[in-house]
Parts: structure tokens; sequence; C-alpha cells
């Protein structure tokens, strides 16, 4: 077939399209959101399969679990925090085990270009002990998709595959084998897909049945090679993912090889790595995120008349993104000189609010309405408005995960912050912040939360938002919050002093407000009028 | 033969559209190529780059390594500084001169561009310049592009072929406007010995 030019995302994607997909879901998150918009815009062309976003990853995750009862194939895909969301569906996934191949999608974000943690997917599959797959290129991305459906059906299990941004991100050539159909209805039992008590229990001695097959599986998957080498058996590598990229980068030309072995499939190949232990005095584990393997492979005692090095012994980093130069330089190879750096100081670019952006209003219009309210707290939450902590804003005071903006709010007004603020975006607030809100209704918290509606979820490019506008209102209004007490606003210059009246007004009411700030995303304005 | 490019810039100047260019064109010549590029929050106004590798065997690493860079191709001078420790010691900057100023901070231009110039191979162009010539202001990352390409290991008639293919949605007229920058600015660095401006 035709070699077709792919981001890392997009190989999967189209991996799963060409595997016989029947539905794909998601919700955004950078490094992940590539994956659904593809799906999106080839459906759209006339594929015939359903591809949505969701309201959250846990909706996400149960929407696939019941396509995959139903015996079809399916792809759910998120960012790595959003799988904490879907948590609860994914571990009890691997208990109701899958009919139709069921590949969850897991985009790690190592050096935290666009989240606010560095967590492996990894040790989530090993959690919910299942097998998962690594990729290290783009070729692997949409071979290793495809794949994982048959691993997924012919042991009734979901199957993860880990992405790192880096990949997820990057562009290059793939190609793609000829497509096949999608799966017959087939109906799930209700005896394995009903989690009571009695049922579970056998459900979960399956589960543990299964493990040491899986460890066998990765043995000999074709995707984990081991290149043993008599130049010298001084020093042996471990390398997984795209780290096994950069071992090759910095090999290249180098006279003597050592021992590689290249591990891209979970649980890990035991047989492999004990014929490259044995062969070797010393083993040096390169692996984007947490240091999964290198402590396997050391237990909690190292290894008998052997060092293993990597991150747990200061070679590489523990924080961070891998780099060529990190790997360089646990190699032991000298550094590469490059062009002098000049003198000239160079600013710092960091991201910003566009110019005319809804959010900026908000954000001065609550300055200004705050200026003489030194106690204040913004509990803010995750998207484009968390870049008003930054100057000239300098308007938040927190930012954890999606929804807390309201619920530590709550919890901080009960600790006795006064006055307390959440600020939330709307498709953030359909997200996790109903069930927070209808808390605080609950008990009439004396907390003001903004929601600033701008009718996107703009940070990833501009989705679908599932609660804007008068939906919006009706939403909060059906929680319980007063009418009264809901008041809007709309966040342009002219309407500062306006604003700010508003908002003095609701923050000074001893009791729940919700502001909502509706005006659209500049950014999305604009390409509507382009298109 | 292989080349390694850092292309430079801030968020929303066009450097993912140059990538585009470069990435199908070399697809149309047989040459291996990874590109890896920036999204997500950078992408509001902050300095985004993508590193662009190009050869003719298989390429490993995603990311350039730090030394081995052959050329910085930035749509703002600024923006070109930044990544200079990516160059070989005989690397060259291909630059555009036109500021892009959204931060309280940003050094006097005429600072900025001594310390391009004390690069030895640096090519500095007004890109605005040349995009207003073309016809829209909005096609200097082409007019970059086409000054660029005077040093790239792709033939000039795959790029241009490949800015056709990426602007024919939005009309002949932008499809021409784009080539037209390409070809200024092309004509503008045509000579490697000599400096465009």
């Amino acid at each position: 077939m035709k070699t077709e030019i792919l981001l890392g995302d997009e190989a999967v994607a189209l991996g799963a399209i060409h595997a016989g997909l029947t539905a794909g879901y998601s919700y955004p998150g950078t490094p992940a959101s590539e994956i659904m918009e593809y799906l999106i815009r080839a459906s759209d062309e006339g594929k015939k399969f359903k591809a949505s976003w969701c309201v959250n990853e846990k909706v996400a995750y149960e929407e696939a679990l019941g396509v995959s009862f139903a015996g079809k194939r399916t792809l759910v895909s998120m960012k790595h925090v959003g799988l904490n969301v879907a948590a609860d569906p994914f571990m009890n996934s691997a208990m109701t085990g899958a009919g139709g191949g069921l590949i969850v999608v897991s985009a790690d974000d190592p050096g935290m270009h666009s989240s606010q943690n560095e967590q492996d997917s990894r040790f989530y599959a090993r959690f919910a002990q299942i097998f998962c797959f690594e990729p290290s290129d783009h070729q692997e991305a949409y071979d290793m998709t495809r794949q994982a459906f048959d691993v997924s059906e012919k042991w009734g299990l979901p199957v993860m595959i880990r992405m790192v941004t880096r990949l997820a991100h990057s562009r290059s050539s793939v190609i793609p084998d000829e497509p096949r159909a999608q799966n017959e209805l087939r109906l799930g039992a209700a005896a394995d897909w009903t989690l009571l008590p009695v049922n579970a229990r056998r459900r979960y001695r399956l589960l543990l049945g299964k493990q040491d097959d899986m460890t066998r599986l990765s043995d000999e998957s074709v995707f984990n090679r081991l290149t043993l080498s008599d130049d010298s058996r001084s020093l042996g590598i471990i390398a997984s993912g795209i780290a096994h990229n950069y071992v090759l980068e910095n090999l290249r030309g180098e006279a003597s090889r050592p021992s590689i072995l290249k591990i891209s499939t979970y649980p890990l190949p035991k047989g492999l790595i004990k014929k490259l232990v044995d062969h070797v005095e010393s083993i040096l584990v390169v692996e984007e995120g947490f240091p999964l393997i290198e402590r396997d492979v050391g237990g909690l005692f190292g290894l008998c008349g052997k060092t293993v090095k990597g991150k747990l012994t200061g070679h590489i980093p523990l924080d961070g993104e891998l780099s060529p130069e990190i790997v360089r330089q646990a190699l032991g190879l000298p550094r590469l000189e490059g062009a002098p750096a000049g003198k000239l100081k160079l600013a710092a670019r960091p991201p910003q609010l566009c110019v005319g952006c809804p959010h900026a209003d908000t954000f001065k219009a609550l300055n200004k309405a705050l200026e003489d309210q030194p106690s204040a707290r913004v509990f803010s939450d995750i998207g484009c408005y968390t870049l008003g902590a930054f100057p000239p804003y300098n308007a938040v005071d927190t930012c954890v995960c999606m929804g807390a903006s309201i619920s530590m709010a709550k919890g901080g007004s009960e600790a006795g912050v006064h006055p307390s603020v959440a600020a939330i975006g709307d498709s953030t607030f359909a997200h996790s912040g109903l069930t927070p809100l209808l808390d605080a209704a609950v008990a009439n918290t004396d907390m003001t939360v903004i929601i600033l509606d701008n009718s996107t979820v703009a940070m990833t490019g501009g989705q679908e938002s599932y609660g804007s506008g008068q939906k919006l209102i009706r939403m909060i209004e059906g929680l319980g919050v007063p009418k009264e007490h809901i008041r809007s606003l709309e966040p342009l210059p002219k309407n500062l002093a306006a604003n700010v009246e508003i908002l003095k007004e609701e923050i000074a009411y001893h009791g729940l407000s919700v502001i909502v700030s509706f005006r659209e995303c500049i950014q999305e304005a604009r390409k509507k009028k382009r298109n | 033969m292989k080349q390694d490019i850092i292309l430079a810039g801030v968020g929303g100047q066009g450097i993912l559209s140059i990538a585009f260019v470069i990435d199908n064109a070399a697809l149309k010549e047989g040459l291996h190529f990874k590109q890896a590029e920036v999204h997500g929050m950078a992408q509001r106004g902050g300095a985004v780059q993508s590193h662009l590798r190009l050869s003719d065997g298989p390429i490993y690493s995603d990311l350039v390594p730090r030394g081995e860079g052959d050329l910085i191709l930035s749509v703002e001078p600024l923006e070109a500084l930044r990544y200079v420790e990516y160059l070989r010691p005989d690397g060259r900057i291909v630059t555009s001169t036109t500021p892009f100023v959204n931060i309280p901070d940003y050094p006097p231009l005429e600072d900025v561009i001594a310390e391009l110039r004390k690069l030895p191979r640096s090519v500095i162009v007004d890109s605005e310049k040349l995009a207003r010539e073309a016809g829209t202001s909005k096609s200097q990352n082409m007019v970059m592009l086409g000054a660029a390409s005077n040093f790239l290991i792709i033939k000039e008639e795959d790029l241009r072929g490949s800015i056709e293919a990426l602007f024919r949605g939005r009309g002949e007229s932008v499809v021409e406007a784009n080539l037209k920058a390409f070809d200024l600015g092309r004509k503008s660095a045509s000579n490697p010995g000599t400096r465009a401006l």
C-alpha cells in the first residue's frame, strides 16, 4: 500500500483502522489528541467506523468496554493523567476481559512539555496485569497496534500501547498493510462481565493464570531483539521504546558494539534478559520514564557478580526526558562539540494567552475585583487559562487536575480561605466539574466559581466542548445553584468596570455563586472566519 | 548523505508548514526522514522548534543530537540564536531579521543581529519585505524556506511541488503568492558566500 507520512499518534490510529476498528473514543489531551483527530478525519471521509470525543476519559473507556462486550474492536486513547481518570474501568476491564479487541493507548509526557506530572503508564499495565506494547518508531506504532488487537482477542484481555511525547509528535513515513474487516456482533457472557464477588474471584484467577503465558509471548515477540556481541563482554545494554533509538544513534560509526537487548513489550521478556545478563559483566538500562526495567533487573539487592547502571545509579537522570546527549554520556562516549553559544542573554519566551483572548479580560476583571482582598485565593484548573498563572496576570494560586478547582475551593473555604474562588473552563467543567459543583451546591459553600466559557477545548487544538452557552447555564441550575447567584458576563475590555462589579457582588455574597464568563476562543473565531 | 535541520520560530509562525513541505519533498525523493514537532501548551505564543532529519539511510533518533545540526532555519532572529548549540561548529543559520516581540525583555534587535553576524555562516533575510513583495505578509515562512533551499539536499522542484500541494485547497492566488515568496527567498540567498542583508 501507499507510503504515508504520519505522526506517531496517527500511525497508531491508522493501525487501528486497518485492524478492523468499530469504534474509537477519547478525551483531548497532549500528547494523545492527534490519535482521535485522525480517527475523526478518517471516519468523516467515509470509513465505516465510529470515532468520537467523550466528556472525559472514564466515560471514553467505558464506552470502549461496551464495544468490546459486543465482540467488536475498539480503541480508547488518552494522555497519561487521563488514565488516572479512567483507572476504575481500566483496572476492572482486566477482570471482565475483552470480547472484541480492546486497546488502551496511554501517551506519557516525560519532561512535562504540557502536563502536570511525568507518570509512567507501563506501571499501570503492570498494575492491571495486562500486556503492553511500547513502540520505538512510526512503523512499529502502526504494526504493534494491529498486532495488539490480535493479542487482545487471543488472550481475552485489554492491551495497552504506551506512547511518549517524542514519538507521538514526530512525523515519519509508514508503510501500511492491507485493511481487514470488522468483527461480527458476539455478545459477552453475563457471568464474565458481572463483577459480583463470586464472578470476580473466578475472573481474577483466570487473569493470574495468563501471566506466565504473557511473559512467554514477550520472549517470543519479534519486537524484542537481542543482539549478543563478542566484541566486548564488559557491557550490555537494555533499551526500551524510543530509548533504543538514542542508543543506536550514538553507536553509529563506533567500531565495536556492545550486546543490546531492545525491549518493546511487557511483561518483561525474562528469558531474553537472562541471556543478556549471562553474557556480560555490567548492564546499562536505558528507558524513557521511571526505572521500571532497571528495578526489576537489579532487584532489591543487585545482581550477584554484575553491576546494573541506569537512573537509580545516577548514570541517567531520574527526571525529565531522554535525549541523544544524555544517553551518549551514559554510554561513556565523548561529548560532541557544537558551535559556540554567544554571550547575548536570550530572553525566555514562555507560552502565553493569545492577544485578544477572552481569558485575559476575565483575569483582568478578577484581579481588579480582588485587589483590596489580599487573603483571596484563586483555585484554577487544567486549560489555556492556567496561563493566567504567568505575568502580567499572576491570577492563579493552584492547578492540580481536571475539576480540582471547584473541589479545592470548597475545601479551602471550609478551612477558612476567604474569598475562595474557583476558575475553570467550560470543557474541564463538563469533564470533572459537575460533581464537585453539586457538592458545593448541597453545602451552599461560601465560594465563587468562575466558568471561563470559550466554547471549545482550546489548549489541545479546538475540539468540541460539551457544556457551553445556554446549555451550561441550565446544567448549573440543574445542580441546584440558586438562579439569583448564577451570573453571566462578557469578557471584553469595554465591559471591564461592569464585570468587576458583578464579580465583587458575588464574591461578597456568603454562599455559592457561579459566574459564567462567556466569549468564544479567539483562535476558534478566526478559524471559523477563515473557513 | 544526511542533513539535520532545526526549524525555529514562535507558535503560530508557520514552522510546521515548512516542515510539511520538506517532509513531502523528502518522501518523493525516497529519502528517510524524521521530524519531531511541538504541540500543546508551547504553541500558544511560545518558542517552538522542530527537529527535521533527512538521510539516505535509516534514522534512529527523532531529535538532532547537539553538535550535529547542519542548519538552523528560523523565521525569527532571537529564536535562531536559541538553538546554536545544536549546530556543528561549521553549521549554518538561515534566519529572518523580522522580530516577533511578544515578551517584555526582548533584547535590542541590533544586538540580536550582531550576535547572528558573529556566526561565520549566517544568512539573514528580510522576510517581511520579501513576503509583502510576494503579496502576503503571511508567507514569511515560505520566504525563509526559499532562502534555506539553497542549502538543502532536496531539489527545488520537489519543494515547489509540495508547496503547491500544501496551499492548493486555499485557491490559486494563495499558491502563487507562496511560490513567489519561496522564489524571492531563494534568490535573496542564492550566493552562499554573501549575506542577503
